[in-house]
């Protein structure tokens, strides 16, 4: 009976203690849920005609932009690195556009389809989101683009690279999706052009670990690399988390590759640098990785076998002056680093895209009121022309590839970061 | 006696054994195809076979500590992969100490065994702060209640790692002695490799002495028997509890170096995949049952080196390691069709019954 009791006043005080958690928060709820300006009709008679709708802001009210990145986790250097680049773009407009503060915040995608889902439907319930700087890992786009899509927003990813996220007629490529950062057709290209061309070598092994990014790039260097005569000898996968890369390796060995190529992301990239030298047979092979694997954990979490590894990625030395004169300095003022991945660029020039959209679409009342609408921004964005950004000169096609490519190859030395540009 | 066999046999069990003996007949024809194409040399099976014992000896400890705990709580204690991975996290920062001082170099016997020792009183001490903390009030609640406390605490203890020491990865240092290779009758072996499989070896035997030969073990064994009766016969219950969970950690604790030094890169997740195979280990060699954790244990290592490779190349299967999973879980299922409680049975729990 006690017990009873106990076990009741417990339920109570437990009951009284969420509803006083809730309490000050309830005059809020309703005014979250519903456009600010909804409340006062606009004074100057604005009717919204856009046909997926209109963000209202009301005078003092922040243009909200989010992010979803990959900002835990071993691969959180990509995430980060963008977050700062697109803070550094809200830093250079002032904290403002039109008038109107900068809200930047947003979710972590995780890297996974399952991150992608969550952060994708999190964002999507809010419809104060005007546009979605996101995501890092193209197999979080798979799933959270549609989300954001559907919700009317513009997303611009800073490091999508999956084909078929921008091609034509794809189920994968929705409205309003655009990306600064470059397709792997043209990184798979490039690094097996670099293969052939300038290493020489004619047989080649890929390793991918099931993720979209990896999947495809792979994919796109095989069939470049077997047009200009060279050899596949084996493709192989291995999963995000193993650790004990040694059988594969050893397989791998067996078909005497003169080049291992695996575009996957750190922590199995780390194991396999580490493995491959111990692997008899592949002590000498080259080894070669992609975008995924530009970063200062690699040099960490290889330790000395990092030595001769060679990443394809951005050229930084193509972007722009201002990039080398202005930016990093910012960078390294903000952070207090230079920057730790390669993508930060192309996420400033995310943010400034979407704030030039909103610059030329928004519509202005004279207290200050800001209206924007959507499928006219989305619009604006895909007819981006000649836009000078950090990373070049930025043209959007009708699918959203904005990219102004260039790809270079960089090789690591033992524990230093950035690794040394080889190529071209 | 022949007619109760047969009456006592139903559909169910014949298709069960039809599946089995499908699965079995795959396995054989997919290791005569791929040996005899010839694609691999002596030397890399013999290789593959090396780095899956090396593994498997860290299966085994960490097999240990669900093996213990269940024997004497009949509970899963599914934080135990936590308990894995917090010894080797926290001792990094040691051994990077070591590695900027040059005493790894210098000293690195001394160095390595203070890590060790880190290592495994952190595993340690985190064990038997669960079990006082998480297990002990529920220890006479529904079975269920401390399994899914588990599942909790293994969630409270990743992200509590992760807030502490942040979520990226962090590598280990490798002191030079253990860098080179050595040739045994014609096969190349790392020095890690050797290090890890004698470490594992010698654990094994100094867990089984205490358990086999000790007082402490006597009592251990006593309470898993039947706890009412040992508490009777003056045996303290609490005590002999926490002991099973400190060498559960402990050996955890050790385990996770030795996985370290093969794998060299830690991070607050790296615990979650090596305790679910160890867990599967454990129920491979008959949960409750320590030399069957050891056995569980590598076969199971060897069962992932060897197995893609072996049964699955000869099919000419594309990127057989994905399937690695896959096929050690189908063998754990072949091995439980046959042998419902492991290989060499849950020796613990027939004593009860």
């Amino acid at each position: 009976m006690k017990k009873k009791l106990f076990a009741f006043l417990s339920v109570l005080v437990l009951a009284s203690m969420v509803l006083a958690a809730c309490a000050p928060a309830a005059p809020a709820t309703p005014a979250a849920t519903e456009p600010p300006a909804a409340t006062e009709p606009p004074a100057a008679g604005f009717t919204c005609d856009d046909p997926i709708g209109c963000v209202d802001i009301a005078p003092g009210e922040p243009v909200h932009i989010a992010y979803a990145m990959v900002i835990s986790g071993p691969d959180e250097t990509l995430g980060i690195d963008t977050r700062n680049g697109a803070e550094i773009a809200v830093a250079d407009s002032g904290g403002e556009i039109l008038g109107h503060p900068v809200q930047f915040d947003g979710e972590d995608e995780g890297c996974s389809a399952e991150g992608g889902q969550a952060a994708g439907t999190r964002l999507a319930a809010d419809p104060t989101i005007v546009g979605v700087i996101g995501t890092n890992c193209s197999s979080a786009a798979r799933v959270a683009v549609p989300l954001l899509s559907q919700a009317g927003f513009v997303i611009v990813s800073p490091s999508n690279t999956a084909p078929d996220l921008t091609l034509e007629g794809n189920e994968n490529n929705h409205p309003g999706y655009l990306r600064t950062a470059h397709s792997d057709l043209i990184q798979g290209a490039a690094a097996a052009q670099f293969a052939i061309e300038s290493l020489g070598v004619t047989t080649a092994a890929t390793i991918h670990d099931g993720s979209l990014y990896a999947d495809k790039l792979q994919e796109v260097f095989v069939e470049n690399f077997q047009e200009m005569g060279g050899t596949i000898t084996a493709q192989e996968a291995v999963d995000p988390n193993q650790t004990d890369m040694g059988a594969v390796l050893t397989s791998i060995a067996a078909g005497n590759p003169e080049l291992i190529y695996f575009p996957i992301f750190i922590k199995a990239g780390s194991l396999i640098i580490r493995q491959a030298r111990q692997t008899s047979g592949l002590e000498d092979t080259h080894l070669m990785g992609a975008d995924g694997l530009f970063s200062p954990d690699v040099t960490e979490g290889a330790g000395d076998a990092v030595e001769g590894f060679m990443v394809s990625s951005p050229d930084l030395a193509a972007f722009g002056d201002q990039y080398a004169s202005s930016f990093v300095p910012k960078y390294q003022e903000m952070f207090g680093t230079e920057p730790i991945s390669v993508f930060h660029a192309h996420a400033y020039d995310a943010f400034m895209l979407i704030k030039a959209g909103i610059e030329k679409v928004a519509v202005q009342e004279a207290d200050g009121t800001l209206h924007i609408p959507r499928q006219a921004l989305r619009d604006a964005l895909y007819a981006t022309e000649n836009f000078s950004g950090l990373t070049g000169n930025l043209t959007c096609s009708d699918t959203g590839d904005c990219a102004d490519p260039v790809i270079a190859v960089y090789e690591y030395h033992a524990g230093e970061f950035p690794p040394e540009k080889i190529w071209p | 006696m022949l007619r109760t066999w047969r009456q006592r046999i139903t559909t169910t069990d014949i298709l069960v054994w039809a599946i089995g003996l499908t699965i079995a007949a795959l396995v054989i024809w997919g290791t005569i195809v791929t040996l005899s194409v010839g694609k691999f040399t002596r030397a890399n099976w013999i290789d593959l076979t090396i780095r899956g014992l090396a593994l498997g000896g860290v299966y085994a400890l960490i097999a240990l500590g669900y093996t213990l705990v269940y024997g004497i709580l009949r509970m899963i204690n599914f934080a135990h992969g936590e308990i894995f991975m917090s010894g080797p996290f926290t001792a990094v920062f040691l051994a990077e100490y070591f590695n900027r001082s040059g005493f790894l170099n210098s000293n690195p016997v001394i160095a390595l065994l203070l890590v060790l020792l880190l290592s495994m009183s952190v595993s340690m001490g985190i064990a038997i702060l669960l079990e006082r903390i998480a297990y002990r009030p529920l220890r006479n609640a529904p079975r269920l209640v401390p399994l899914i406390t588990a599942i909790g605490a293994s969630f409270f203890l990743q992200y509590t790692f992760r807030g502490l020491y942040g979520s990226g990865i962090k590598a280990y240092p490798e002191p030079e002695v253990l860098k080179g290779q050595v040739m045994i009758m014609g096969v190349r072996v790392f020095n890690t490799q050797i290090v890890v499989i004698l470490g594992a070896i010698l654990m094994m035997l100094i867990l089984y002495t205490i358990v086999q030969r000790t007082k402490i073990g006597k009592a251990m064994r006593a309470v898993s028997e039947d706890r009412e009766t040992a508490a009777l016969m003056g045996i303290d219950v609490d005590r002999t509890i926490v002991f099973t969970f400190a060498l559960g950690g402990a050996s955890a604790g050790a385990a996770g170096l030795l996985y370290s030094l093969l794998f060299p890169v830690v991070n607050f997740f790296m615990g979650f995949i090596p305790g679910l195979k160890a867990f599967t280990a454990a129920v491979l060699g008959g949960i409750g049952n320590v030399p069957g954790a050891f056995l569980g244990a590598m076969a199971l290592g060897l069962l992932e080196s060897i197995g893609p490779l072996l049964f699955l190349d000869g099919f000419g299967v594309p990127a057989p390691y994905q399937l690695k999973d896959a096929i050690a879980f189908i063998i754990l299922v072949l091995i439980l069709i046959f042998r419902p409680t492991g290989i060499l049975g849950e020796r613990l729990a027939q004593a009860r019954a």
